[in-house]
């Protein structure tokens, strides 16, 4: 009894549980990377300085997430994609490249070496290095596509535990609200919504909130009606806390398994919208680099082989980054289910 | 199974008509009725257009009524197909959404010829042997090509094929008319996603099917594995993906978005984006309407196969 009591006063004395530390290394990533895309003119003077600590923050995630998912090779190899280039992301800034919106030599073929620069992946028309372009453009992609999947989500899992744990009129209210949004073709809602708000990334945001959070909702709703019959939930409710409470405190961290690997699928389901719409000209505006935008301006001008290479870098770039998100759901999925 | 069914059509009315209210209210703000009033009446922009002039046209259009009343006006001239006139084309919106439909049609109805087969052979081939070589294989390219964005798909196949192979031109224009050769490449963009999907699909429903009791009895009674599979396993293991194949217009019509415009393919994405890109907002309008209404109308059928192919729900 004694070494129990020892126990829990162990538990309480260690300032971080694992779930705390990842949360607080993930806010390290991402607040710095947030601001130095999206509020990159306030930050002033200190906008060289605001990604240093994300670096460290983002190596030790990876370590991480590979030591815990080590018995799936395909988490392990999905989170290495993901992670390189988050890394990408944030380091970006200090790496030795050549300016990434500043025309230099047009159409210069990979690994020329002109007028003492070296273009490893070539240039692009108007001769601006691709490899520079295609590493910055992860940043946006990236923030962009983070940020916008979890607005989607907070509204999402707000909605879904409203449906699923107080039911009745509020269940059938939020279940027609998503029906009505799921009818729209993706797409179609994207160029409905950023047509009626006007083009910015802020709508871009609110786009993918409204196809993503429906979706979002039916999951929560169907796990949280799964979970509301047990015990634990009984024993809250008998102790009186409020349907708040028990909603957001109780239930939603019981049933964060399957919202992970949905969140993990999710991110590349928005980094994809993101890159399309920023091709079809109705996202992100030029010129700052993006993977969607030099896709874009490549399709009219690389019409012969030895251009392809513009046409090639920015897809499989793109690729990458979504092939790691779908891998490490699979992964986890898998490990979920072994379980 | 009726009662079913009949709740479903409820439903599905009831959300058509809310989508429409809801189109109708976003396009009756000011800001857009102005430009519409603008591109009739001819002049260069909303700046030139006086006030009188504005509140004239209002009165002459009938604009001036209470919202309902203006609701069930526009609503009983789109029932009689009467969705009005692309400022940008000055063509009515009822033919270019009929000449640009019937073009997606043609590449909708060929990826449903090759996709169906195609996918549903290698799902249940896959899914038939849980963890055998044959599925790992399947499932590893699935995962693959799941994850190539559609605008990563089209310039990598343009670049093998059209660039590379010199098999295929690079844009699917069709100016001299309709030919297989330039619809072969947004054919295959579509097709790599899509069939991608449904096997990971089936392979999972045939996979769970294998796996039940009932399965077991049948081989441990002794009956042929051919006919337990094809007998018996089928018949459940296609229902899920005989659904989905029913819901994939819906997904069909968001991707042709893409990979018309990337491959400059004249159907309805491509139309679309140009009525996005222009602001013509009559064209958006009814091409939302029209393609909430295939997308409500291909969730209703795969509801009611679910229905239809479920013995289970069938009896009910």
């Amino acid at each position: 009894m004694n070494a129990l009591i020892q126990q829990t006063r162990e538990h309480r004395r260690s300032w971080m549980t694992p779930a705390q530390l990842i949360g607080a290394l993930l806010l390290i990533v991402w607040v710095p990377l947030m601001a130095y895309v999206m509020f990159h003119q306030a930050l002033g003077i200190a906008a060289p300085y605001v990604l240093l600590p994300s670096v460290p923050a983002v190596l030790a995630l990876y370590v991480m997430a590979i030591y815990h998912w080590r018995e799936s090779w395909v988490a392990v190899l999905g989170v290495t994609l993901v992670c390189f280039w988050l890394l990408v992301a944030v380091t970006v800034p200090y790496l030795p490249l050549l300016d990434p919106n500043k025309p230099l030599v047009p159409l210069a073929l990979p690994g020329a070496l002109k007028h003492g620069m070296s273009f490893m992946l070539g240039s692009d028309m108007r001769g601006r290095d691709v490899l520079s372009r295609t590493l910055w453009g992860c940043q946006r992609v990236l923030v962009w596509g983070i940020t916008a999947t979890s607005v989607a989500y907070v509204v999402g899992v707000g909605l879904g535990l409203i449906g699923g744990y107080l039911s009745g009129w509020w269940d059938e209210a939020v279940t027609f609200v998503g029906n009505v949004l799921l009818s729209f073709p993706v797409m179609v809602l994207f160029i409905l919504v950023l047509n009626v708000l006007g083009q910015s990334g802020f709508n871009i945001i609110i786009a993918v909130t409204f196809s993503s959070a429906p979706i979002i909702m039916r999951i929560v709703r169907g796990l949280a009606m799964q979970e509301k019959s047990r015990d634990y939930i009984q024993a809250a409710q008998t102790r009186g806390e409020s349907a708040l409470w028990i909603m957001v405190m109780e239930l939603l961290p019981n049933i964060r398994g399957p919202l992970i690997v949905d969140a993990c699928l999710r991110l590349g389901y928005t980094t994809v919208a993101i890159t399309t719409l920023t091709f079809l000209g109705l996202g992100l505006q030029p010129p700052d680099p993006d993977w969607g935008l030099m896709i874009k301006e490549a399709a009219p001008v690389a019409l012969l082989w030895k251009y392809s290479y513009m046409l090639l870098v920015p897809s499989l770039a793109v690729t990458s980054l979504i092939l790691g998100f779908n891998l490490t759901a699979d992964g986890l999925r898998e490990m979920s289910q072994r379980d | 199974m009726r009662h079913l069914v009949i709740r479903r059509v409820i439903q599905t009315l009831l959300i058509m008509l809310t989508v429409s209210a809801l189109l109708f209210a976003v396009f009756d703000s000011d800001q857009f009725r102005k430009k519409i009033a603008v591109a009739e009446l001819g002049n260069f922009g909303a700046a030139t257009l006086s006030d009188s002039d504005y509140q004239a046209w209002i009165v002459s259009k009938g604009l001036d009524q209470s919202f309902p009343a203006r609701y069930v006006t526009w609503l009983n001239h789109v029932v009689h197909g009467d969705l009005g006139v692309s400022i940008e084309k000055d063509v009515a919106v009822s033919t270019l959404l009929k000449e640009s439909l019937s073009s997606t049609a043609v590449l909708a109805f060929y990826v449903f010829l090759i996709m169906i087969p195609v996918s549903l052979m290698l799902g249940v081939l896959a899914g038939m042997k849980e963890g055998s070589i044959l599925d790992r294989v399947i499932s590893v390219i699935a995962v693959f090509t799941t994850s190539i964005p559609q605008i990563a798909t089209a310039a990598l196949l343009t670049v093998v094929l059209a660039l590379g192979l010199r098999w295929v031109p690079t844009k699917s224009a069709m100016i001299d008319g309709f030919s297989f050769r330039e619809l072969l490449l947004p054919l295959l963009t579509i097709l790599i996603y899509e069939i991608g999907y449904l096997v990971r699909m089936t392979r999972s429903a045939m996979a769970d099917v294998m796996s039940s009791q009932y399965i077991r009895t049948a081989l441990l009674k002794g009956l042929p594995y051919r006919q337990v599979v094809l007998k018996h396993a089928l018949r459940n293991a296609l229902v899920v993906p005989v659904t989905l194949i029913l819901l994939e217009l819906t997904g069909l019509l968001s991707q042709v978005v893409v990979v018309e415009v990337f491959f400059q393919y004249h159907g309805f994405g491509r139309m679309l984006f140009d009525a996005a890109n222009f602001g013509d907002i009559q064209v958006i309008q009814a091409a939302t309407l029209v393609a909430v209404c295939v997308a409500v109308a291909s969730q209703l059928l795969s509801d009611i196969a679910y229905v239809l192919l479920n013995p289970r729900l069938r009896v009910a």
